[in-house]
């Protein structure tokens, strides 16, 4: 059989309230379909194990299907044998879930590093071999020099030349999909809001997307606003945050400063209007779970016309540096060919010309009704990625101040009429890109199997060709541009 | 650039009052101190941070400390990369098998004296993380902790209060 594509395998079919058509399928369809992928007919958006099933989602042009296969005693047909971005999911899958991809062409553990208790190994790890004269290996973490997340690179490089870069992750490994196993509704909202403590609103409307999904669960208009408005001004504190950073590894500290500054004030603004710096917990199912006062309503007004003012100011300064530009300009190019065999989401995508975003690929409101653009840049370096994350800035603020103008007095929480078995799924814009997340519950209102898929599953892998020839000391650089998940990955 | 440095002095110092030290967390290390070894350390202190499992909402607070609101330079707190130089490990997240081991390799490569600071929930009891089976438990179970500094994730300013409250005692 051959490539096939989404929307002949769907066309007839009804999608679910949540927007993904369901199906079973043979394991031809299967491969066909994960050939399909490596044609560019539709893209691969998650990948998981479920009880003697393995499933695979996928993003048409304007439609999403899950599919289902029965696996035979846990075997089934690889998808990264044909389709390549696929190769750490079914790695994990085996690691977490025991199920065999047939034909995988790489037979590491992924998530198991032999520590795990009653399955320990003292089996080395093998970093894929890299022959050639004069080269030398650098091993990086997985402590690193700086604040931030634990995961492991294995470099090879000529002289000050990065010949290959090899990931490692799986340190932040958390056992969070069985954690949330049996765990009420309340709880799994808490748990996955701790994902990826950076993405916590993201990822908690996405389960709550999912949950009211499952449950026909309606959400007060009010509350669909202020989703909006915690999702931007995360996804605004992250963005000036990352462009500081990027500045900061090229040792330009004064953008920093202010960038961090003005991170500050967003984050001081979130804790003074909802309760939680990080806007943790606010998001819950059936709504949220802190209302927006008229105050805060002008304290984010304020606060949107500061980021302006910031955000001019630190462009025209970027502009302005040709020693700054000389570091970000030409670095750490991701190949737009590659940015959609792998359907990279987020600035690493938009900076390389794919103009994919959740927000309006597969709209969900408020951003249906919402007056913006999904800005791309062409370059796909590191200059771009920092440009992109600018750009969004400038649409973010005018997001808040569309669902500010549109607030009516209101609930801000619903109930659910009653619990009842079911599944539900939902694709929501994160601040690093589209995050995933199926959910199954039970008539008691528990969870079954979840399954969350962070942007940086289709992000890393980039960045290891990014850095190809690229010297090594511009590998902070590189990797800030990115600003992938660890622990949303590692789960 | 020259515009960032009028705005700097046009807008006044951006950087908080500095706050007292935390009494419970002055309370705790009255406790643990008392039968460690004490050395003067010249009123400042080398922080290796470690992120043994985290979600990263402890770092991107950790990470604030450093912002010119927080500056904790200026109380004579360092961010410091090798533990070689670290007076005090500041420890995140609920311990997972997989980062165990780093986490005693860098604990182990520091020179005495140091301090174990846990920071946030999950240092303290594996916050929502509690009963996992890739979770090795609290970081008491794996190294000594001298001070937790509790939240989820806790606010730069409780963190500054606990670091301050170490300061004084260990000094």
């Amino acid at each position: 059989m051959t490539a096939t594509a989404l929307a002949d395998l769907v066309a007839g079919r009804d999608a679910g309230p949540d927007g993904y058509v369901r199906l079973d399928v043979t394991s031809d369809l299967w491969t066909a379909m994960a050939e399909g992928c490596a044609a560019g007919r539709h893209d691969l958006s998650a990948l998981w194990a479920d009880e003697g099933r393995v499933r695979m989602a996928l993003n048409g042009e304007d439609r999403r299907a899950i599919l289902s296969l029965k696996t035979e005693s846990g075997a089934y047909p690889s998808v990264s044998a044909h389709h390549a971005p696929a190769l750490r999911l079914e790695r994990a899958m085996r690691d977490l879930h025991g199920v065999q991809p047939v034909g995988l062409i790489d037979v590491r553990p992924w998530l198991d590093h032999g520590r795990w208790p009653g399955r320990e190994s003292t089996a080395r790890y093998d970093f894929l071999r890299v022959e050639g004269d004069d080269l030398h290996q650098i091993a990086v973490g997985p402590i690193h020099a700086s604040i931030i997340e634990p995961g492991h690179f294995r470099f090879t490089c000529s002289g000050e030349t990065v010949v290959r870069l090899e990931q490692r992750f799986g340190y932040a490994h958390k056992g969070v999909e069985r954690l949330l196993k049996g765990a009420d509704v309340a709880q799994g909202a808490r748990i996955v809001g701790r994902i990826s403590g950076d993405s916590t609103v993201a990822y908690a409307w996405a389960f709550a997307r999912a949950v009211e999904a499952a449950l026909g669960w309606s959400v007060p208009p009010r509350a669909v606003l202020l989703r909006g408005i915690l999702a931007e001004l995360e996804r605004l504190s992250h963005h000036i945050n990352d462009v500081g950073g990027i500045c900061n590894d090229a040792s330009v500290l004064t953008i920093n400063a202010r960038c961090t500054l003005q991170r500050e004030d967003v984050l001081m603004v979130a804790a003074a209007c909802f309760g939680h710096r990080l806007l943790m917990d606010c998001v819950v199912p059936g709504g949220v779970a802190t209302d927006l006062s008229q105050d805060g309503v002008g304290q984010i007004r304020d606060l949107l016309a500061r980021l302006e003012e910031t955000r001019a100011e630190i462009l025209r300064v970027y502009d302005a540096l040709p020693s700054l530009q000389d570091r970000t300009v030409t670095t750490g190019v991701a190949r737009p060919e590659l940015v959609r065999q792998y359907a990279a989401g987020g600035f690493v995508g938009r900076a390389s010309g794919r103009a994919f975003d959740a927000r309006k690929a597969f709209p969900y409101a408020p951003y249906d009704q919402l007056d913006f653009e999904v800005r791309t840049r062409v370059g796909g370096d590191v200059d771009a990625r920092l440009l992109v994350r600018m750009d969004e800035i400038v649409e973010s603020l005018g997001m808040v101040r569309q669902l500010l103008d549109r607030l009516e007095p209101g609930d801000i929480r619903s109930k659910p009429s009653a619990f009842v078995a079911g599944e539900g799924a939902a694709l929501v814009e994160a601040f690093r890109g589209d995050a995933f997340i199926s959910v199954t519950l039970d008539d008691a209102g528990r969870l079954g199997r979840v399954h969350v898929r962070d942007a940086s599953w289709f992000q890393w892998p980039i960045l290891e060709a990014a850095i190809e020839g690229n010297i090594i000391a511009d590998f902070p650089i590189c990797n800030k541009s990115f600003n992938c998940a660890y622990s949303g990955h590692d789960l | 650039m020259r515009s960032f440095l009028l705005d700097a002095l046009r807008r006044g110092p951006a950087t908080v009052r500095p706050p007292a030290p935390g009494p419970a967390a002055l309370e705790e290390l009255a406790k643990a101190l008392a039968e460690r070894a004490r050395q003067r350390l010249g009123r400042s202190l080398a922080i290796r941070e470690v992120d043994a499992g985290s979600c990263n909402g402890c770092e991107l607070e950790i990470n604030a400390l450093n912002n010119p609101v927080y500056d904790v330079e200026r109380f004579g707190l360092k961010f410091v990369a090798s533990p070689r130089h670290a007076d005090v490990f500041l420890v995140t997240g609920p311990v997972t098998w997989n980062m165990r081991e780093a986490l005693l390799r860098a604990y182990n490569a520091a020179p005495e004296p140091k301090w174990v600071v846990g920071v946030g929930d999950c240092a303290a009891n594996c916050g929502v993380f509690a009963g996992s089976d890739a979770v090795v438990g609290p970081l008491a179970s794996v190294l000594p902790v001298d001070l937790h500094i509790g939240g989820c994730p806790p606010a730069p300013m409780e963190i500054v209060k606990g670091l301050l409250a170490l300061m004084e005692k260990a000094g």
